[in-house]
């Protein structure tokens, strides 16, 4: 890892817009690298500078200050588009619709750097965009209009088009925005895998939390207030609270066991949960959604084992099939607690 | 990737309809000359009599041969903007260029007094030919170069849109107020020119209009990829290697001088600048300029000869404006494209 190549260095950068001629930093000042093959997740809240700083990361928008050395490039040689055209490929979030354009040509145009004064492609630059067609999975609808695909198939087709540009540096503004499910996995992983086989470098904001913390080499957290910047392994930024720090909002709850956000948190419901896998994960997802904190240990306490739920109160023992008769026998129980708390003296009556 | 033979004979079909159209148009016009006399001068053949020489060889082959290069000119300069502001209904006229360009001309008319109008500029020869073309082109770089430092403020195609015709409508108002102020001969001269002709463009005009907007198509060719390159933005542009300053002037040049000098000579002729692109497109199913740019230049011939050929329909003694056709013409043919085809979310 260490001895991969250094792509990009970027030295006390600071990210954002000159309003009314005074610089307004968005983000940093940071310094950031990336190395080839590697696989860097951009994450932050909405208005922490994401954009901004990829922008000027490629080179779209100047730094207004710091440095950024780019393969070797640095200051005006920047500045040249036709340069860093053959070192940055670019996709963005802004909209290409053209009905009239097919697949195909929206690929070739990834080889503008390349190709001559009319944009006739050779041989080399012919096999290259049925490469990166091939690499997305693509091939299929290559004479297809732009116009009449998903949102999944055009941003397959618009990271073709950046493989077709054949850079070294990749860089992606929210790839999985408006994509399904399946769609956003497909995608992430076809990204880690062109990062590897590729040994390209790959920067890409997102908003998918669970993804990036499975396939990002390295994760880059933006801070929203400061524009602070925290990078490392997602594992490194998970164990030492840097997730929870820039996620957590007000009834949101970065968990550091599960790798993701809980909704109902800080709820007063607490029960105990032990039990066998996979069973006790699908359990504790059911306990949370339904408000409950989870903890490992206590009354009332629950036991899934895969064949069954055992429920265990202060009072009495109950065994379940479904996790939804469980659920039902849970609200039975907590609306007793609470009809039981709200009325005066009822306290008494639960000890007794 | 297009079905090659599908597409040659759609190149074949569409110049073979011209080249009859183009006969056509010299051939009928308030003088009825018969179709052989016609063939006989145009291959040069002896034998027809000097009036007939004269009606064919110094106004109707000039005049056609202004329908050629206005079409060709106005329609690749509407390609260009459509490109550039990434907006169907972009073109010379409704962006305010054409208006512009009208600005630079009215200039000339209106602010040379009574010495100076049309006709004794044209009778100037070359120096009033090249004075009136650098008028319209000054005036349409002017405006257009507006536009765009607007354009960069507003992101939104719409706006930009209202913007264009807001600066267009200002731009005319100018002139109104111009002509408020000036002799009612000079108006008459005026409101003639704006009506647009194809007639009167004669001799060494004919010679400098053809090279100015031969020019302008060439340099519209040299730089097809870089439009491809624009059709997806400025910023997926910039990051294939696209230099937006220099693209924008280079779009500027090129529409500056095929709107301009055309405006200069013919009048603001409308709407060709949106119909033909559109048409190009769904024609030859691209989105490739190198394609476009020669398609709409067929195309825009073919559409301003056959508006000539509605204007002078046989048995009208006198032709009507070519501008009132085009509009007649060119805005149902808009709201067609419209209806039949969405392209409007094209640009997205």
């Amino acid at each position: 890892m260490s001895d991969a190549q250094t792509l990009l260095t970027a030295h006390q950068l600071a990210a954002g817009y000159h309003v009314g001629g005074r610089p307004v930093t968005i983000a940093g000042p940071l310094s950031v690298s990336i190395q080839a093959g590697r696989m860097i997740c951009l994450l932050g809240p909405n208005g922490a500078g994401k954009s901004t700083l990829m922008r000027t990361l490629s080179g779209l928008q100047p730094a207004l200050e710091g440095s950024i050395d780019i393969l070797g490039d640095r200051g005006a040689s920047l500045h040249s588009p036709s340069r860093l055209a053959r070192k940055i490929s670019l996709v963005l979030t802004d909209p290409v619709r053209h009905s009239n354009l097919t697949v195909y040509s929206m690929v070739a145009l990834g080889r503008y750097p390349y190709s001559g004064w009319l944009g006739t492609l050779h041989e080399e630059d012919k096999r290259i965009v049925a490469w990166a067609m091939a690499m997305t999975g693509i091939e299929a609808y290559a004479e297809r209009k732009m116009g009449t695909l998903s949102d999944g198939e055009r941003q397959k087709v618009m990271l073709a088009r950046a493989l077709a540009q054949d850079t070294p540096l990749m860089m992606l503004d929210e790839p999985t925005a408006h994509l399904d499910l399946p769609s956003r996995i497909q995608l992430m992983q076809l990204l880690h895998k062109l990062a590897r086989t590729t040994q390209k470098g790959i920067l890409l904001s997102t908003h998918e939390l669970d993804l990036a913390l499975q396939v990002a080499d390295e994760v880059w957290l933006l801070q929203k207030a400061g524009g602070r910047l925290e990078k490392g392994a997602p594992e490194d930024l998970v164990l030492n609270g840097t997730f929870e720090a820039v996620f957590d909002k007000e009834g949101i709850h970065f968990d550091k066991n599960t790798g993701s956000f809980n909704i109902h948190a800080g709820s007063s419901k607490k029960i105990a949960l032990t039990g066998d896998d996979p069973a006790i994960f699908w359990t504790r997802r059911a306990l949370q959604r339904e408000g409950f904190e989870v903890t490992s240990e206590g009354l009332p306490s629950i036991h899934a084992d895969g064949t069954g739920w055992t429920l265990k109160t202060t009072s009495a023992r109950q065994v379940f099939a479904t996790i939804t008769a469980l659920l039902k026998a849970l609200s039975a129980l907590t609306i007793s607690n609470e009809d039981k708390s709200e009325t005066p003296g009822g306290e008494g009556k639960t000890t007794s | 990737m297009m079905n090659k033979k599908h597409m040659t004979w759609r190149w074949i079909a569409l110049c073979t309809l011209l080249m009859l159209i183009f006969f056509l148009d010299i051939a009928i016009g308030p003088v009825r000359i018969p179709l052989k006399s016609v063939l006989r001068i145009i291959l040069s053949l002896p034998g027809e009599d000097s009036t007939v020489h004269y009606i064919i060889g110094q106004i109707r082959i000039p005049k056609a041969c202004t329908a050629v290069i206005a079409g060709c000119g106005l329609s690749v300069s509407g390609l260009q903007m459509q490109t550039l502001f990434r907006n169907p209904l972009a073109e010379p006229s409704v962006l305010g260029v054409t208006a512009g360009a009208s600005l630079g001309v009215a200039a000339i008319m209106l602010g040379g007094g009574s010495i100076v109008t049309l006709y004794t500029i044209r009778e100037l020869g070359i120096s009033g030919s090249w004075l009136i073309t650098l008028a319209g082109c000054i005036g349409a770089a002017g405006i257009m170069l507006l536009v765009i430092l607007i354009s960069r403020k507003v992101r939104d195609n719409m706006m930009m849109l209202i913007i264009g015709v807001m600066v267009s409508t200002a731009t005319l108002a100018i002139i109104s107020v111009w002509q408020y102020f000036s002799d009612a001969e000079l108006i008459k001269d005026y409101l003639l020119w704006t009506f647009g002709s194809l007639g009167g463009v004669t001799g060494t005009q004919l010679y400098i209009l053809g090279a100015v907007t031969l020019a302008g198509l060439i340099l519209s060719f040299l730089s097809s990829k870089m439009l491809d390159a624009l059709l997806l933005g400025e910023n997926y542009a910039r990051s294939m290697g696209v230099t937006i300053h220099r693209a924008r002037v280079i779009i500027i040049c090129s529409t500056s001088l095929l709107a301009g000098s055309i405006t200069a000579f013919c009048g603001p002729i409308g709407f060709v600048g949106i119909a033909v692109p559109q048409m190009a497109r769904s024609i030859f199913s691209t989105s490739s300029h190198r394609i476009l740019i020669p398609a709409c230049c067929l195309l825009g011939t073919g559409l301003i000869l056959l508006c000539d050929l509605i204007g002078q329909w046989p048995g009208n003694q006198t032709a009507l404006p070519i501008n009132i056709i085009t509009a007649l013409v060119g805005a149902p043919m808009v709201v067609w494209i419209i209806l039949g085809k969405n392209n409007l979310s094209i640009y997205g």
